[in-house]
């Protein structure tokens, strides 16, 4: 196995750096336009998803290096990821089931 | 990548140890920075006084950090671009554009931490104080070791001391200032715009 790789080129990292800006510009855009309101995490959190993929795959070149480069930094991120999501759902789950657990009691 | 003069460290992989080594150190800062994000959101709302998120923080100002920060990672690979095809001149420029754009984002930073002192908000006002002045100290931290970094960098670039035979050290230290950027990426969503 080889660590021969080839980096994007200036070409590349400039239109990546435009879709980065167009990207930050929706994010900061959705924000202020109330007709997102009522979608504005998930698709935030799609365009915070596209930004982090830019910048990992092209700037730090995990596109075009080696697979163990992604699987060193692929699952400390997933394992990270999943802890989170269970936490939040240990935590607010748990406010939840307490809550209507309260209510049937006061019931 | 093999330069003239370069010493090349390779593991059984094939790969370069240096850099083997930094993704696996972006792995576990990939923990510690959830683990700080994980605790914002799970104490997120439940501060019992003020002032709170919605009070203090400035969106047009952030985003102006933030395309900041967009920016000094767009300088970083075209410093490491230079640096890789010999032009030393423009890979010292970028360089040192990078770490000014690190400078810039850092002195926001102490006019934001500034003025939410000056309006109440300190690391023991509350719980959203707390967690927001760990978090995104932490993170401003990382980016004043990053551009001690990029500074120290650029130097040994005016001295002549770095080439396309050192390329896999700018392209590290590329690495350590991208994966700044993508944590920034995240907080500038889930603090700032996630309300």
């Amino acid at each position: 196995m080889s660590e021969e790789h080839q980096h994007p080129t200036v070409d590349v990292y400039l239109r990546v750096a435009a879709a980065l800006v167009i990207l930050t510009v929706l994010e900061v855009g959705v924000f202020y336009v109330p007709a997102f309101h009522a979608v504005l995490v998930p698709v935030l959190l799609v365009l915070s998803a596209a930004k982090f993929t830019l910048v990992v795959m092209f700037y730090m070149h995990l596109k075009a290096d080696s697979t163990f480069f992604t699987f060193l930094f692929g699952a400390p991120l997933v394992l990270a990821v999943g802890v989170m999501v269970a936490l939040l759902f240990l935590f607010f789950g748990a406010l939840t089931l307490r809550g209507a657990g309260g209510a049937a009691g006061a019931g | 990548m093999t330069h003239a003069g370069a010493t090349t460290h390779h593991t059984s992989l094939g790969l370069d140890n240096r850099k083997m080594a930094f993704w696996a150190f972006i792995g576990s800062e990939c923990l510690l920075f959830t683990s700080l994000i994980s605790t914002y959101l799970v104490y997120k709302g439940r501060s019992v006084v003020g002032p709170y998120p919605r009070e203090i923080l400035n969106i047009p100002f952030t985003s102006v950090s933030t395309f900041d920060l967009l920016m000094s990672s767009l300088m970083m690979v075209l410093a490491l671009a230079a640096v890789q095809r010999g032009d030393m001149k423009w890979g010292k420029i970028w360089l040192f554009s990078t770490a000014l754009l690190g400078l810039v984002f850092l002195g926001g930073q102490v006019i934001e931490f500034t003025e939410f002192v000056h309006k109440g908000l300190t690391i023991g006002t509350n719980l959203f104080g707390c967690t927001f002045f760990v978090l995104t100290g932490t993170h401003g931290a990382h980016v004043a070791v990053g551009v001690l970094w990029l500074l120290t960098l650029w130097v040994r670039a005016l001295q002549g001391k770095l080439g396309p035979a050192n390329a896999m050290t700018v392209e590290i230290t590329g690495l350590y200032w991208h994966f700044v950027d993508v944590v920034w990426i995240i907080i500038f969503t889930v603090v700032y715009l996630i309300q």
